[in-house]
């Protein structure tokens, strides 16, 4: 058996009294898209923030190909292949989008935190920036401030951020929400071009992207995973649609 | 490949658009610096040139805490006189002569200065870094008040209330300067000025100065591509200390003298002024800031008691009616007069000055008048031959109608902005 990309043994979270992630062991493999769903208020994002290194666990490991992580801070854990995108959009806003995804490219490029080279001199880190871009439909846009793009193509700049430093674990929090279904529609695409070859641990509440992309579905209930297997199976498992009932519909058109 | 490698290099500025971005404007700049001399300029002009070249490097060196770190500091002359203090000391070492000292060029003094001042951000910034926000304010507010204490407690480096003295006319000569008479000083100036500037300016394209503006708009992030963002900072502070630290060692040469002051929270506060009415998202924002309020200080000083007050009233306008500052006036005047209907934009810009001038004439009556009124020595504002005391009732008729006419001016002029 090969050692999985992500592995969560026995985490648990609380803040105070609040149990908000209970027991929660998790093998994704390399390669696998693994998507988290569950109601509101389930624990996902609080399920990311511990995996990104935002939150230390209350007890429980992390563990990313095999090496634990848990407990370091997220510039070492980004380093070390894991990047994640946000539910709300977190880019810098005052720099133009090539300037943002420059930024996601550096560390990759070995600049460090060099005050001794010019940025724009560097062959390697434009090419990969331009790459990113193409690769997000991003390049017409490149010069554009940040703060002034449409919200879809923020959030399309978010998960080019996300991609740039070319970490093979990406973590997508909401990538498609509050997005027109064409919209949903382009940035699935995005995704599934974008994580080629990589893992992809991804939360969304639209199941219709779900059902779409994952190989694998998590369902988090109260920081609890009830069940976790292929789309097919969570689909038909009576506890998932208990946990669901009134919540949201599982597509049946899907099926 | 070569179709790729065309594509990208696409993205950047066309390397015409580079040179007359960021070339060219560094060339007029020095080429001014260079050519101010031939005009035979007064002693009084260059000391007032050499105050500006100081507080241009300093002003700049603020910017990259404040505008590209967004970390508000309120103990900037720290750095600044620790500089200072210790290029005073390295003058009056190259007067013993002992040692390595013999052959350190007085000329050189500022690289001592950016020394200092890095050293001292180092080791101040390692607590102060840790957190931006409020939290960074108060530290340096705290710092500040506890150096300017220290300032007179360690006589023996700080130099009690007289400070440190020293002679620049020491040492082995650089490129024929003695640094005696003033305008031999104007080159040491007017050097490190573009040394300052060409140095804080190329910081801004490098891989630390990006991710600095990164931190500053969303330090979180940064964490997530791989950045440490109090390394960021720390790293950027240490290099805004370095060079606030040049700015110092430039006037211990200049002035030849140091004293307490130079670190206390009166010139912390006045360099967050020049910076932020010249404009901190601008690279060139405290440049006019320096020069203005350099002049202001020097010039207007000299014309009333009251110039503080009309300083503080411009400080207040900038941040409530132009948070961009001078060069956002200047800049979206430029943009403005190249847009789509130049003329009525002229129109409405020179009507929103006359409203100004007006609301600034009344402020001066009502400044002026007071003042007079207040020390009470009799002393009447006679401008243009006219008798303003405080009993005509004239005064108060030049403060009260262009006041109202140049808040209805200026209103008048945004309505017709709105609707265009």
């Amino acid at each position: 058996m090969t050692t999985p990309a992500l592995s969560l043994k026995n985490l648990n979270k609380s803040f105070g009294p609040a149990k908000i992630i209970n027991d929660v062991s998790l093998d994704i493999a390399p390669g696998e898209r693994h998507a988290i769903i569950g109601p509101n208020g389930a624990g996902k994002s609080t399920l990311f923030n511990l995996i990104s290194g935002l939150y230390t666990p209350t007890s429980g490991t992390v563990a990313l190909h095999g090496r634990t992580i848990s407990g370091m801070p997220p510039h070492e854990i980004n380093k070390l292949g894991l990047s994640r995108s946000f539910q709300v959009s977190n880019i810098f806003t005052n720099m133009t989008v090539r300037e943002n995804v420059r930024c996601g490219v550096l560390h990759s490029m070995g600049q460090g935190y060099a005050f001794w080279k010019n940025i724009g001199s560097n062959k390697a880190v434009q090419q990969k920036t331009w790459e990113v871009l193409e690769h997000c439909a991003l390049t017409d846009k490149a010069n554009v401030p940040a703060a002034l793009l449409p919200y879809a193509d923020q959030r399309a700049l978010e998960i080019a951020i996300t991609i740039a430093g070319g970490a093979d674990v990406i973590l997508l929090d909401e990538p498609t929400a509050g997005m027109s279904h064409s919209e949903t529609d382009r940035a699935v695409d995005l995704i599934r071009r974008a994580t080629e070859g990589k893992t992809l641990v991804i939360v969304e509440h639209d199941m219709g992207v779900i059902f779409d992309l994952a190989d694998r579905i998590s369902v988090l209930v109260y920081g609890e995973i009830i069940a976790s297997a292929p789309p097919s199976e969570i689909r038909g498992d009576p506890a998932v649609r208990e946990a669901y009932l009134g919540d949201e519909e599982l597509p049946e058109v899907m099926a | 490949m070569s179709e790729t490698t065309q594509s990208f290099t696409d993205l950047a500025p066309s390397a015409g658009a580079k040179f007359r971005q960021r070339t060219l404007p560094i060339l007029i700049f020095a080429a001014i610096l260079f050519a101010i001399p031939m005009v035979g300029p007064s002693r009084t002009f260059y000391t007032l040139a050499h105050q500006m070249g100081i507080n241009i490097v300093f002003a700049l060196s603020y910017n990259m805490v404040l505008g590209r770190g967004g970390l508000l500091s309120f103990g900037h002359a720290v750095y600044f006189g620790l500089g200072g203090y210790l290029a005073m000391h390295a003058m009056n070492w190259i007067e013993d002569g002992a040692g390595i000292w013999g052959s350190v060029p007085m000329f050189l003094l500022p690289l001592v200065g950016f020394a200092g001042g890095a050293v001292a951000g180092a080791v101040i910034g390692w607590p102060s870094c840790r957190k931006a926000g409020t939290t960074f304010a108060m530290i340096s507010l705290g710092v500040a008040e506890l150096i300017f204490a220290a300032a007179f407690m360690f006589d023996s480096f700080f130099g009690g209330e007289q400070g440190i003295s020293g002679d620049r006319m020491n040492g082995i000569e650089l490129f024929g300067l003695s640094l005696g008479p003033i305008d031999e000083v104007y080159w040491f100036i007017a050097f490190w000025t573009v040394i300052g500037v060409i140095g804080m300016w190329a910081f801004t394209r490098t891989p630390l100065g990006k991710l600095s503006e990164a931190t500053r708009d969303n330090a979180q992030r940064v964490q997530f591509i791989g950045y440490n963002p109090q390394r960021v900072r720390y790293l950027v502070f240490i290099a805004a200390g370095g060079f606030a630290g040049l700015a110092g060692g430039m006037a211990a040469v200049n002035y030849e003298i140091f004293t307490p002051d130079a670190l206390s929270l009166v010139p912390s506060g006045f360099v967050l002024i020049m910076a932020y009415v010249g404009g901190i998202t601008f690279f060139v924002g405290p440049i006019f800031g320096a020069i203005l309020l350099t002049y202001m200080q020097s010039m207007l000083s000299d014309f009333t008691e009251a110039w503080l007050l009309y300083l503080g009233v411009l400080f207040i306008a900038i941040v409530m009616f132009a948070p961009r500052g001078i060069a956002g006036i200047v800049f979206g005047f430029l943009d403005g007069v190249r847009g789509d209907n130049p003329g009525a934009y002229l129109g409405r810009w020179l009507m929103r000055l006359l409203g100004i001038l007006l609301m600034l004439m009344g402020l001066i009556v009502l400044v002026e008048v007071s003042v007079r009124w207040s020390n009470g020595y009799g002393e009447v504002y006679e401008p243009f031959g006219l008798h303003l005391g405080h009993e005509n009732v004239l005064s108060w008729v030049l403060v009260i109608v262009p006041a109202i006419a140049g808040v209805w001016i200026t209103k008048r002029a945004s309505k017709e902005e709105e609707a265009a």
